[in-house]
């Protein structure tokens, strides 16, 4: 078996489980956030008509998408999730913290683990060797109640990356790419594997960029084989206990892509969907309204320090506005005592509280009509951070620091003015 | 046997298209189904209860929002024929009931044609021509059988 089925046969009554097989599967946590847990609290009332989780140290609820409350409508949802913890005595419930994923991974995930989260973006706990993907709210309030879920084994994909990073090149960058080669229906349902130097050489934040994206692609799981690196970040967070699993001598993979990064430009997608890929140079000079640096993609500390570098001393154009949110409450606090947030807001940047920000709009950050963002998101859909005549582009934090001082789509490497 | 007229998309109609993030706190799916399709004119005017969603590749890929199959049911879609579909939104549909059908001549159906839908294949009573329908997992078929997840659980637990 690979290391995908192994993990899931590890979770399963099964000894040996094959691509395409269903199977019944224990879960290690339940994530939901704010913008999918009050429909799986209704489902799970009123519909499976039951009053237990099966465990509140596994059933985690996240307030970020809409936090600090935005609406009304917002803010009596929060307070349906925070009732609905208190009568179930959840133990993990996170309110203007940061964003879940960028929570999950600094505070939950376990290498070798099997999660299920109420959104797409779960499957970045694979940059530490979990298994997670995302799921609606019927499957979360059934995973709430059960601890179990059916899944279909996946058939597995692996990437091989080789070569030496560029300077101002970034794992988004090599994200960017697969996506376009891959194409967005390219790795549905299946388990995609990064390996190879160039991803051994990233740090975990980096591989989050990668892992995050992967259902970009239509993925269900994205993994990373645990190494050294992964063994510090654990050991730093202060858990352990958790079980590597590797694959077996004759591990089978559907397809193998290989990739080297030595000569990789700086990637831009276009509108409105994730594929539209090319090098920075065919949009450089694209005049920009707003920029945002954040997300689950790449608001962490290693990102914002990417910015940092390319905005001290220099300030933003006059024609955008640029928000920057750290991805979490740790984030935030790690750029303060750095420095960082000082040159952002010297720069003329705005800073927010962590969560979801403008890569969701739910608490801000709304393009009008025509206009255009620039942002380190991992969606371009047409209409998804306000009106639907607007147009998102996404890029690395680099090329967004870079586009931010001259007020257009700018190449960080050596492309300021 | 499911009949109705077809409301074509293209591919990869995103979860935002469906239902738009903003509209994802409202407190019921009664009213987020008033925003179905907001900005797909096509839909907002041509859509009737019954009718049935054809579309290219990819169908309901982004978010894992259920909300997005949710209002699709609400409104009355009585099926979506597809190419493809994303793995979440599938998921999400079969759980809730939603007929999906995989076809991958889909996109030879036009713009409200008549079609008619049984357990083995697709009739387009406009143009005469008929199609089969890829067949789903016993596993999931069950599940949609039963009218859902829930139902299956009860059935089944
Ligand atoms: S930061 Fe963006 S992609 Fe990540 S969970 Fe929030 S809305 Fe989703």
């Amino acid at each position: 078996m690979n290391v995908i089925e192994k993990i899931l046969a590890a979770h399963s009554p099964e000894t040996m489980v094959h691509p395409g097989q269903i199977i019944e599967v224990a879960l290690d946590a339940v994530m939901a956030n704010d913008a999918t847990a009050c429909l799986a609290i209704d489902i799970f009332k009123n519909e499976l008509k039951t009053d237990r989780v099966f465990d509140p140290e596994k059933v985690i609820l996240v307030m970020d998408h809409y936090t600090p409350s935005s609406s009304i409508a917002a803010a009596d949802s929060h307070n349906k999730m925070r009732k609905f913890a208190l009568d179930q005595g959840l133990r993990y419930v996170y309110d203007g913290a940061g964003v879940c994923h960028q929570l999950m991974m600094e505070h939950h995930v376990l290498p070798g683990q099997l999660i299920v989260g109420a959104d797409s973006h779960t499957c970045t706990y694979g940059a530490l060797g979990a298994l997670a993907t995302g799921m609606g709210s019927t499957d979360v309030a059934v995973a709430w109640k059960e601890g179990r879920i059916w899944m279909k084994v996946p058939e597995a994909m692996r990437i091989t990356v080789s070569g030496q990073w560029p300077a101002h090149v970034y794992a988004k960058d090599l994200i960017l790419k697969i996506i376009g080669d891959l194409t967005v229906k390219g790795a549905t349902y299946k388990a995609l594997c990064f390996d190879g130097p160039a991803v051994q050489a990233l740090r975990i934040s980096e591989r989050m960029t990668i892992c995050n994206m992967a259902i970009e692609a239509g993925a269900k799981f994205a993994y990373v084989q645990p190494d050294a690196t992964t063994e510090a970040y654990m050991k730093k967070a202060g858990r352990e206990g958790y079980r590597v699993f590797t694959d077996d001598a004759d591990a089978r993979y559907e397809r193998t892509m290989e990739y080297d990064v030595s000569a990789l430009a700086p990637q831009i997608a276009f509108p409105h969907s994730v594929d539209n890929v090319r090098d920075i140079s065919t949009f450089a000079g694209t005049v920009i309204d707003e920029l945002f640096l954040g997300a689950c993609t790449n608001g962490r500390f290693a990102d914002l320090e990417i910015a940092a570098a390319i905005l001290k001393g220099r300030k933003i154009a006059g024609n955008v506005r640029f928000l920057v949110t750290p991805a979490s409450k740790d984030v935030y606090l790690q750029a303060l005592e750095a420095g960082l947030i000082r040159i952002f807001m010297e720069s003329g940047a705005m800073v927010s509280a962590p969560g979801c920000s403008a890569c969701f709009g739910g608490s801000g950050g709304i393009l009008g009509k025509g206009e255009r963002l620039l942002t380190t998101a991992n969606r371009n859909f047409r209409g998804r951070v306000g009106s639907p005549d607007s147009e998102i582009y996404l890029a690395s934090p680099a090329v967004v620091a870079a586009s931010a001082i001259n007020g257009c789509i700018t190449d960080p490497r050596g492309g300021l003015r | 046997m499911i009949e109705g007229k077809a409301i074509i998309f293209g591919n990869n109609i995103d979860t935002d298209q469906i239902l738009g993030a903003h509209h994802l706190v409202l407190p019921t799916i009664g009213e987020m189904a008033g925003y179905t399709f907001e900005h797909h004119a096509h839909f907002t005017s041509g859509f009737a209860k019954g009718d049935i969603l054809v579309a290219g590749d990819n169908f309901g890929c982004g978010s894992s929002r259920e909300q997005a199959a949710a209002v699709l049911k609400e409104r009355g879609v009585a099926a979506v024929i597809a190419r493809g579909f994303a793995r979440i939104f599938f998921r999400n549909a079969i759980n809730l009931g939603l007929q999906l059908i995989v076809c991958p001549e889909a996109s030879e159906i036009a713009a409200k044609d008549k079609l008619t839908i049984t357990a083995e294949k697709i009739r387009n009573e406009t143009t005469g021509k008929e199609y089969a329908r890829e067949p789903l997992p016993p596993f999931v078929a069950g599940i949609l059988k039963s009218g859902g997840i829930i139902p299956y659980l009860q059935k089944n637990r």
